[in-house]
């Protein structure tokens, strides 16, 4: 490229369509029993009368995302029809042929055109400093990067299979209008998140106090505390109704028809036990590895009758309910109670103290972080929820840039289990190796990080997995340890961090 | 950035592209009896695991060459050894004699795939980058985008990682060859050719401007004293590692015989299928299959590709310059493949050409996105339209053919013949694919196909060979401007 200037955006595109052109060449990779949940909810929605869209339970995978997913899965069939009429069967289960692989892939591509849409309004809003760097240097760049080239999106929506790049793009579109002062409409695009995907439910605190504080106060004290008096009712009766509305589209169908209950139950599916299948690396994991680890002791020390220990195995890989053998059992309060006990302090530090979008934004990356930690049935995926909006931090702060490091390497790292099969194993580790040495090479010349700097973040995010490894066979829990700790730290630094000084 | 980094990235990412094309199928996959090349690469190691040396390439009861028969040279069969041996110790029932014919898995074929990519890595990347950072020109930028462009270029990653070969150990020790002759050490890359050529005989298309830069440099130095000495030097290395190579077949002519009888078939024909070359070609308007015998047919095109590449390698042989060696092996290549005997379509390594094959592998998919991917780049990163200009592209010979002509700006006629040239390829494809050819013209798409290719090599050696003839003997400026 001959040298192109800051604001020549050509490469913007370039960069996008490197990376959409290495999706499509894993189109024929191999996808997770997500693709046979999305082609289930193409057949649902397709051929059902919305009535029965909630009820239907043909195949396992039921419905369990809110209705504007469905409607979203509904407009997908109408194309999905032109390429393979059997995918829309709801009996036809497991229905896996070229067509149906090339369509699900494709429309997984197609709509991440929302993603690089959103990726590009954050490289807008970012700050830097002036002064002529090369291209390569420039945080917008480095951030282009880090987004649209994020490992753990490219693996777990382009080979797993999910549609998480339309959702964060849909979440970094959101991030991005408050950053540029548009808070109605980051406000929209939050609810209809919120109405397609319910797990971004984890960030809500962090937007409802951040619109309260910062948006229906309209004046701040010199001090930076509230000023009851500029309170605006104009503004907060914005904001809900923008809420109401689109639940109302949302929901509404379904509240007409008296299937609130039903739908609900399908969102919130407390029966699904504690800890996913694999393990989120969370506090809960730590929980059960002690909890066994007592218990072998124990039956080790004839402290404990076998017999009268649960049978279930949390490693076993299944979904379901089973109780601790030692340590009190946690019910979904529990958690809800320690997830809200984790974020509070972020969370009134930005009703206090508010610093603006980029506190915003930091409180975002808290709430994402505690829930990840302390929720309940938690997937390892979202660990990107925390991942994603914490870039914009990451090319703006030389702290910010080295905490980024570790949680990505970890987060990401927590993800190979997801890709099992041994054809996918050099791919996800030349993958990982290129966004690793990608993201350390550009972030530490953009700070000026000193290798010292650099050797001790990796040694502090891989020492403990080396370790690890010699302790897998006999806990059986086996990223989670060294994972937690990291994340752990991460929380803390990440709130511990400018915002409160 | 730094350069290694940015380097690492671009290998990191070439080497992901490759393997997510190696999931795909693979030539012959589940087509009995006689499968495919990746067939054929399983069977040469079971051969050469399980028989004697002197029976490899010999028709006995153990080892039947009409089943894959051995048909390269011997550094092929010591590759396919040591991988056999790498076999036995995952999974003997891989290389098993008799019994593991037309065995296919998941374990089996992710060993194949790793043995292209670890050749790969351990031969054809390293000289991709050494190149692109010692022997071409430009920016360190623009060093890294060429290292990026080579390593994407979608023939030989279809064909190595798709279609199931080795060509990239070939190609790389060519290419360490033009790197370490670059370089000046003129020893080391005939080494280098020599164990190239006896990988893969097609390197024999470039074996005339290695030989014709090699003895052009020892005229230059005067054949009284140093030039006479590098000569010796060179011939013994040639000699010594051909002998090398030979060894276990050295004892007996008759082993020698029989090898060159199976890398040389010329009972076969003048071609085969649908190649885009000029034989295949002609044959539409006048059946020469036919019309003359074999052996007059491989005298034929002998004469003819003899012809065809001496002008480039005379002119070599006068000025013995990198640059007219980067020329010569193009001009090369392209005669060799136009004119010889019994050329395959993937010696031409280029895909658009390929189609037919690609499509029979079920490597569609593949094929589009890799063939994009590497227009895209190749005209982004290394801004190949900015360079359209007459000057640029070398056309000044053509104003002076062209005198008689209207003026107009040649650059620009490239340039919009390129769009054209894409235009009709993508149609091509798209028309092979979707619709089906008529009832008294089967062969219609592949033929169109390679008619069409054919006229774009034709028209590219004559303009290369025009470039690299009207290049003056002394170099006029110390600062020419090199596209490479």
């Amino acid at each position: 490229m001959a040298t192109p200037r800051a604001d020549d955006w050509s490469w913007f595109p370039a960069l996008a369509l490197g990376v959409s052109f290495l999706k499509c060449i894993l189109i024929n990779a191999y996808h997770s029993t997500d693709f046979e949940v999305h082609r289930n909810w193409l057949a649902i929605t397709h051929s059902l009368p919305v009535s029965k869209w909630y009820h239907e339970n043909t195949s396992e995978w039921t419905l369990d995302y809110p209705p504007l997913f469905a409607w979203f899965e509904y407009s997908l069939s109408h194309v999905a029809q032109h390429f393979d009429k059997e995918m829309l069967v709801v009996q036809n289960l497991i229905y896996t042929s070229p067509a149906t692989i090339l369509f699900q892939r494709l429309s997984v591509i197609v709509t991440d055109i929302v993603f690089i849409y959103a990726v590009k309004e954050c490289c807008r809003s970012v700050r830097e400093e002036k002064g002529s760097k090369d291209l390569l240097g420039h945080p917008f760049f480095i951030l282009a990067a880090l987004l649209l080239w994020n490992f753990g999106l490219l693996i777990v929506d382009h080979i797993h299979f999910q549609y998480n790049g339309f959702l964060f793009g849909i979440l970094l579109l959101s991030v991005a209008r408050h950053l540029q002062g548009r808070h109605l409409e980051g406000a929209l695009l939050f609810t209809v998140l919120l109405n397609l995907k319910h797990i971004y439910l984890y960030i809500a605190p962090a937007y409802g106090i951040f619109l309260l504080r910062s948006y229906c106060f309209t004046k701040d004290n010199t001090d930076g505390s509230v000023r009851w008096s500029s309170f605006s009712p104009v503004r907060l009766v914005a904001l809900g109704s923008i809420v109401i509305s689109v639940g109302a589209l949302s929901f509404g169908p379904f509240i007409a028809m008296g299937q609130l209950p039903q739908v609900l139950s399908r969102l919130f599916p407390f029966k699904r036990g504690l800890c996913h299948a694999y393990w989120a690396p969370n506090v809960w994991a730590l929980y059960n590895m002690v909890d066994k680890a007592l218990s072998v002791l124990g039956v080790r020390l004839k402290l404990l009758d076998v017999a009268k220990l649960p049978k279930a195995s949390m490693t076993g890989g299944l979904v379901q309910e089973f109780q601790h053998s030692i340590l009190p059992s946690v019910s979904p309060s529990i958690t809800l109670i320690c997830t809200l006990l984790s974020i509070m302090p972020a969370v009134l530090s930005i009703w206090c103290r508010p610093r603006g979008a980029r506190g915003f934004l930091r409180c975002l990356v808290v709430c994402a972080l505690g829930s990840f930690m302390f929720g309940w049935h938690v997937h390892e995926k979202a660990i990107l929820m925390a991942i994603l909006p914490f870039s914009i931090l990451a090319v703006e702060s030389r702290e910010d840039a080295g905490i980024f490091l570790m949680l990505t390497t970890t987060g990401h790292y927590s993800l190979f289990p997801l890709l099992f099969t041994a054809a996918e194993l050099p791919i996800k580790v030349l993958l990982m190796l290129l966004f690793t040495l990608y993201s350390f090479t550009s972030l530490k010349k953009l700070f000026r990080l000193t290798i010292g700097f650099l050797v001790t973040s990796l040694t502090k995010a891989l020492l403990p997995r080396l370790l690890s490894l010699a302790g897998r066979a006999a806990l059986g829990g086996v990223l989670v340890v060294p994972n937690f700790f990291h994340l752990r730290m991460m929380e803390a630094t990440v709130f511990l961090g400018p915002s409160m000084l | 950035m730094e350069n290694w980094s940015l380097v690492s990235i671009c290998v990191l990412f070439g080497l992901t592209a490759r393997w997510a094309v190696s999931l795909n199928s693979y030539s012959g996959a589940g087509k009995p009896p006689m499968f495919g090349d990746y067939e054929a690469q399983r069977h040469w190691q079971e051969v050469t695991y399980n028989l004697p040396v002197h029976e490899w390439y010999f028709n006995t009861t153990d080892n039947n060459l009409n089943y894959w028969g051995l048909d390269y040279p011997p550094l092929t069969a010591y590759h396919s050894l040591l991988c056999a041996h790498v076999a036995k110790l995952i999974n003997p029932d891989w290389v098993e004699l008799h019994a593991s014919r037309g065995h296919e898995s998941y374990g089996h074929k992710l060993f194949m795939r790793a043995t292209v990519l670890v050749a790969d890595l351990l031969i054809y990347i390293p000289a991709v980058v050494l190149y692109s950072f010692y022997l071409s020109e430009g920016s360190n930028k623009k060093k890294v985008c060429t290292v990026l462009c080579i390593l994407l270029y979608p023939g030989l990653i279809l064909i190595d990682y798709g279609h199931f070969q080795y060509n990239s150990i070939s190609l790389g020790l060519a290419l360490w060859g033009v790197v370490v002759l670059g370089l000046g050490w003129d020893v080391l890359g005939s080494l280098a050719f020599v164990l190239s050529l006896n990988y893969k005989q097609m390197e024999l298309y470039h074996s005339l401007p290695f030989f014709c830069y090699l003895l052009g440099k020892c005229f230059k130095q005067g054949l009284a004293g140093r030039g006479l000495f590098l000569l010796v030097k060179i011939a013994v290395t040639v000699l010594v590692t051909f002998a090398l190579c030979w060894l276990p077949f050295l004892s007996d002519p008759g082993q020698i015989l029989q090898v060159v009888h199976r890398l040389f078939p010329v009972g076969r024909g003048l071609f085969e299928d649908k190649v885009a070359n000029t034989w295949c070609s002609l044959n539409v308007l006048i059946k020469i299959k036919t019309i003359l015998s074999t052996d007059t047919q491989l005298y034929f095109s002998l004469t003819t590709t003899l012809l065809a590449i001496l002008p480039s390698s005379i002119k070599l042989l006068m000025k013995p310059t990198l640059w007219q060696f980067k020329l010569a092996l193009v001009n090369s290549s392209l005669a060799f493949f136009l004119f010889s005997f019994q050329v395959h379509e993937k010696s031409i390594l280029l895909p658009a050409f390929m189609l037919p094959l690609f499509l029979k592998d079920g490597l569609l998919v593949p094929y589009v996105v890799t063939s994009l991917a590497f227009l895209f780049f190749s005209i982004y990163l290394l801004s190949a339209f900015e360079h359209c200009s007459e000057d640029k592209l070398r056309l000044g010979p053509y104003r002076r053919l062209l005198i008689c002509m209207p003026r107009m700006d040649l650059g620009r006629v490239t340039k919009w013949k390129f769009y054209f040239s894409i235009t009709a390829m993508a149609g091509l494809s798209f028309m092979s694919v979707a619709l089906a050819p008529p009832d008294q013209l089967p062969d219609l798409f592949p033929l169109l196909v390679s008619v069409f290719s054919y006229l774009h090599f034709l028209g590219l050696l004559l303009y290369f060979n025009i470039v690299q003839i009207a290049e003056p003997l002394q170099s006029v400026r110390k600062n020419q401007k090199k596209s490479n």
